[in-house]
């Protein structure tokens, strides 16, 4: 698949990265680079193979239902660059 | 309900609305589906949070077995196929209230596939809904964005919380139809115990997916109604977003499929158009959580301990206790209720105690906003009460009176009946003797009654009158129809 600027820019957006407009067509040919690259993996035949959940064959393990967190208001929010009465705050978004 | 009556008619002929329904159901749990976090109502900002709800780096999580549990109890609730192997895929958005940036739920491989749901009009007649699938994922904060003009805070505590979605088939065609599936879900779930079904605390919510067509013509453009939480705005949004559509496509325009929000004071949607380009989500496996494999042996001893659910119980309470399938059906809807009514019939009329409870008892608790956790009388005095009018101690009649009394808190049935003298009177010289009083003081009722037997039932509200209503009907007949010599 080739990556055009247009893409970029959607991709940008999505990801909350912010690109000036000449960037664009230069990213664009860099991940087309990449893409390619990535592409020679078609080579190898994997039919009938499962795609691979974990490099390890284990079950996800369960945990009980009990409490054993929480109640620790300060250190939730110690990295906030901006917090009152235990609330992050955040510049204000509009609905 | 007819298929007929089921079509809006518009400016140019009828249309059809097609309705599919995402229900969020928050799984009824200590703590949080990935997380250690306690869940519940009512703490203070940021109080419930784990590191990993917060997503603190290099913090992992960890799913809570509980939760599972009661995926598969809803699945199995709701006659769906349960798949032994699920896996959790991370759903990418920003938002102020999602700290990690993406949440953790199941896209491709869900736990639960398709079901199906018998509901229940409320005219009695019943439909099928079909379940897409049933998947658990995470809930996300609470953004507050009135308590500072410049500033939106931010509450975690909901984060991380387990939500079980259930998704209909497009299978409804009118906004009773949404809203009696959402109760059935609701009643299931709570039989269950996989979710309260509290709806003012946004524990169980719908996303309403709406469109019209001209009847058998092909699906139109939907538009998702987020976060819907009380039956009657379900309704409402559905009724209005049908209207507007209605209205832009006989206008000549098309359906812009868009995510609209519900604004129960205006009662209108509108569109959120910052969801617009979020529907972007590039869902991927999460690489944090392996797949999540079911045991059959487990699965099967959870299908083992499922409680007696409504349709069955339904059908029991019809061919058990001979009631109808509306009154089996009001019993039914709630546990708490069926449970109350199998106390106070046990050994007693079973259709006479179902007549108290359904039309008295309950009706009498929702006139006051409660039902049957909240009731004054319990199932023993229900059942005392029907003891009473099956021994002829009251009739029916008194026996309203005597419910009065203990709806006041009076006593039980046999002390109030007791404390206010009202026991029925049975002594046919009692009967008699007024009979002929009445019979005395009306010469020209006794004539007219000699040629029209009908007029006996003046007699009948006479002598009833007369004894204050304890007078025994059948026994007011018998004798009456002797002395007129009827």
């Amino acid at each position: 698949m080739a990556i055009d600027a247009a893409t970029v820019r959607k991709v940008a957006r999505l990801a909350r990265i912010r690109e000036p407009e000449e960037r664009l067509e230069p990213l664009a040919q860099e991940l087309n680079t990449i893409i390619s690259w990535i592409e020679q993996l078609e080579e190898v035949d994997t039919d009938g193979v499962e795609p691979m959940t974990s490099v390890v064959a284990v079950a996800l393990p369960l945990r009980d239902d009990v409490v054993t967190e929480g109640g620790d208001t300060r250190r939730i929010l110690s990295n906030a660059p901006k917090s009152a009465d235990g609330f992050f705050i955040v510049p204000k978004v509009v609905e | 309900m007819s298929e007929k009556s089921k079509l809006i008619q518009g400016r140019t002929g009828p249309w059809e609305i097609v309705l599919g329904l995402e229900i969020h159901a928050q799984v009824a749990s200590n703590s949080k589906l990935f997380s250690g976090a306690a869940v519940g109502f009512g703490a203070g900002p940021n109080e419930q949070v784990a590191l990993v709800d917060a997503a603190m780096p290099g913090m992992l999580p960890v799913i809570n077995r509980h939760c599972v549990e009661q995926a598969v109890r809803a699945g199995l609730g709701l006659n769906a196929q349960i798949n032994l192997w699920s896996r959790f895929d991370r759903k990418n958005y920003f938002y102020p209230d999602l700290p990690q940036g993406y949440q953790i739920s199941q896209f491709k491989d869900p736990i639960v596939g398709e079901g199906i749901v018998e509901v229940e009009r409320d005219d009695g007649t019943t439909f099928i809904v079909g379940v897409e699938r049933l998947h658990l994922e995470q809930d996300a904060g609470k953004s507050i964005h009135d308590l500072d003009p410049n500033f939106t805070y931010v509450d975690l505590n909901r984060a991380g919380t387990a939500l079980m979605e259930i998704v209909s088939k497009p299978d409804m065609r009118s906004s009773d139809e949404a809203a009696s599936y959402v109760k059935k879900i609701r009643t299931i779930l709570r039989y269950l115990g996989a979710c309260d079904g509290d709806m003012e605390k946004g524990n169980l919510r719908a996303d309403v997916n709406v469109s019209v067509r001209r009847p058998g013509a092909e699906l139109g453009t939907r538009c998702e109604i987020k976060n819907v939480n009380s039956y009657r705005y379900i309704q409402q949004a559905i009724e209005y977003e049908a209207r507007r559509q209605i209205e832009i496509l006989e206008d000549g325009g098309s359906i812009h499929q868009e995510t609209r929000l519900f604004d129960p004071t205006k009662i209108e949607t509108r569109s959120m158009r910052s969801k617009e380009e979020a529907h972007d989500y590039r869902y991927f496996p999460d690489p944090d959580l392996l797949p999540l494999v079911l045991d059959p042996a487990w699965v099967q001893s959870i299908k083992d301990s499922l409680p007696e659910l409504p349709d069955p119980k339904r059908k029991r309470f019809e061919s058990q206790y001979g009631l109808s399938h509306y009154d089996a059906g009001v019993l039914v809807a709630d546990q708490a209720r069926a449970a109350f009514y199998e106390q106070a019939a046990a050994g007693r009329d079973a259709k006479l105690v179902a007549n108290w409870t359904v039309n008295n008892l309950l009706g009498r608790l929702a006139e006051n906003g409660g039902d049957i956790e909240t009731s004054p009388i319990p199932p023993e005095d229900i059942a005392g009460l029907v003891k009473l009018i099956e021994d002829g101690v009251i009739s029916s009649k008194i026996a309203k009176e005597v419910f009065d009394h203990m709806w006041a808190g009076e006593g039980t049935p046999a002390q109030v009946v007791e404390k206010f003298g009202l026991v029925q009177i049975t002594d046919t010289g009692a009967i008699e003797a007024s009979i002929d009083k009445i019979m005395a003081a009306n010469p020209d009722k006794v004539e007219a009654a000699k040629e029209r037997p009908q007029a006996l039932g003046w007699f009948v509200g006479q002598v009833m009158r007369d004894t204050g209503g304890k007078a025994n009907p059948a026994a007011v007949n018998e004798i009456l129809k002797v002395k007129l010599g009827l």
